[in-house]
């Protein structure tokens, strides 16, 4: 199995800021996969995605996409990554013509017949200027541009923000048919996770600029469990399985546990927990003792010369 | 051709409700020997789902003999369902219709008869698997 995208150690500072907006993150994405990246806002995604991309340079550790640096071979990643930048921006005095005509000309491996046939089949006329169409018609030009590179894998940041339900049926619907017909690898973020519970089968949880979990989603579902039982000392438990979270009331405890054996005690009541129940867990964990990164504004650089 | 729904509060995997669908349109005579199930890229344009999802189903049913694919040209249905014929469906359910009254005498309400018909078919249906092995 060839990994579309790999990551060792792979940090991120932007500029004077002391924090980081990505650390530590060692990721190994196998081809054919469609990924959720998923996490609150602030926790590294877009830095993520533009590091994939070659937008940013890592300030410390690899990024590999197939095998390449994106930033310094650009001319052997980017002919193979599509991008949808975040809030899919386009030059809105183009019309869409003008735009199949930039890629035609900017993209080596450029299928014009592929980005004027996917147009034409959802109704978007050429002749449009780009700021007469709808959010919804924005964002399919800028898929079907990204697709039309032909590309291996697929990025997409927030593709889904700002579109009304059936404009993101609409994407993830022209998105999931060129991934069957391609085997495609595609990258998604979002920050809910529900919206891409049907078209992902892989999962990075991005959490306080720190991966918190990365794998396959059958696999995340299967090794994770609600326990309930008669209020007792977790310490028993937490020696073999890992609790991602423990709620108590007077009478009762209730975990949520990454199994590492299959054999509880008997006196736990073991329930299946859903893909969005494990997610908020584990944005729980970290929320609670580090806030987000945020680029750096005047007023924070001036409060911290000030100390 | 056939077309497939998800129902995602079923608690049923959305591969194995393809699974189920296809056998159901075979044993309803829907579909038959020689025809082709939608490719992959149809039904998750249609359902927006997984490619991965519908490549399982597949080859499950690939698996117990019921489809072949052929490379390029799409999947096939290999063989049929014993079709449930309406005669023995009527018989059947006169059947129940009589247990249905017993269990009325015995004062058991809509639910409790589902659940002693569930449970009832969950035995069974292990006690044949158990046989099996």
């Amino acid at each position: 199995m060839s990994i579309a995208l790999e990551t060792t150690n792979l940090g991120k500072r932007y500029g004077f800021s002391r924090r980081w907006a990505l650390r530590e993150c060692a990721l190994s994405l196998p081809a054919g996969r469609v990924a959720a990246l998923v996490g609150p806002n602030g926790a590294g995604k877009t830095t993520l995605l533009q590091l994939a991309v070659g937008l940013l340079q890592p300030t410390e550790g690899k990024v590999r996409v197939f095998g390449h640096s994106p930033f310094e071979q650009q001319r052997e990643v980017l002919p193979r990554v599509g991008f949808v930048a975040q809030g899919h921006p386009l030059y809105k005095g183009f019309s869409v013509a003008d735009l199949l005509t930039m890629g035609r000309k900017l993209n080596p491996n450029w299928n014009q017949q592929v980005a004027v046939e996917r147009l034409k089949a959802i109704d978007i006329p050429l002749n449009w200027r780009v700021g007469r169409l709808s959010g919804g018609q924005q964002a399919q030009v800028a898929l079907a541009l990204a697709l039309a590179k032909q590309p291996d894998l697929m990025l997409l940041d927030e593709p889904l923000a700002s579109l009304d339900p059936l404009a993101r049926r609409n994407l993830l619907s022209v998105l999931m048919g060129a991934t069957a017909e391609r085997g495609l690898t595609v990258l998604l973020s979002s920050h809910i996770i529900t919206d891409l519970e049907r078209v992902c089968d892989y999962l990075i949880l991005l959490s306080a600029s720190h991966v918190q979990l990365a794998g396959d989603i059958d696999g995340i579902v299967r090794s994770h469990k609600w326990l309930l039982g008669p209020r007792t000392d977790t310490s028993a438990i937490a020696s073999i399985h890992s609790i991602i979270q423990e709620s108590h009331t007077n009478r009762q405890t209730r975990l949520l546990v990454r199994v590492n054996e299959h054999l509880f005690n008997a006196s736990w009541e073991v329930h299946d927990a859903i893909l969005e129940d494990i997610v908020l867990a584990y944005m729980g964990q970290t929320m609670s003792y580090d806030a987000p990164v945020e680029p750096p504004t005047l007023q924070r650089v001036r409060k911290e010369t000030a100390l | 051709m056939i077309d497939f729904h998800l129902d995602e509060h079923s608690g049923v995997p959305p591969y194995l409700q393809i699974v189920q669908q296809v056998k159901q349109s075979l044993r309803l005579g829907m579909i038959g020997v020689g025809d082709r199930l939608p490719t992959v890229r149809e039904v998750v344009e249609r359902l927006v789902i997984n490619p991965n999802t519908v490549l399982k189903a597949y080859r499950e049913l690939e698996y117990e003999g019921l489809v072949s694919s052929r490379p390029g040209q799409g999947t096939f249905v290999l063989r049929t369902l014993a079709l449930m014929s309406l005669s023995s469906h009527a018989f059947l359910r006169r059947g129940l219709v009589r247990w249905l009254q017993s269990a009325r005498e015995a004062e058991l309400d809509d639910e409790s008869i589902l659940a002693l018909f569930n449970a009832t078919l969950w035995d069974s249906r292990a006690a044949e698997s158990e046989g099996r092995a």
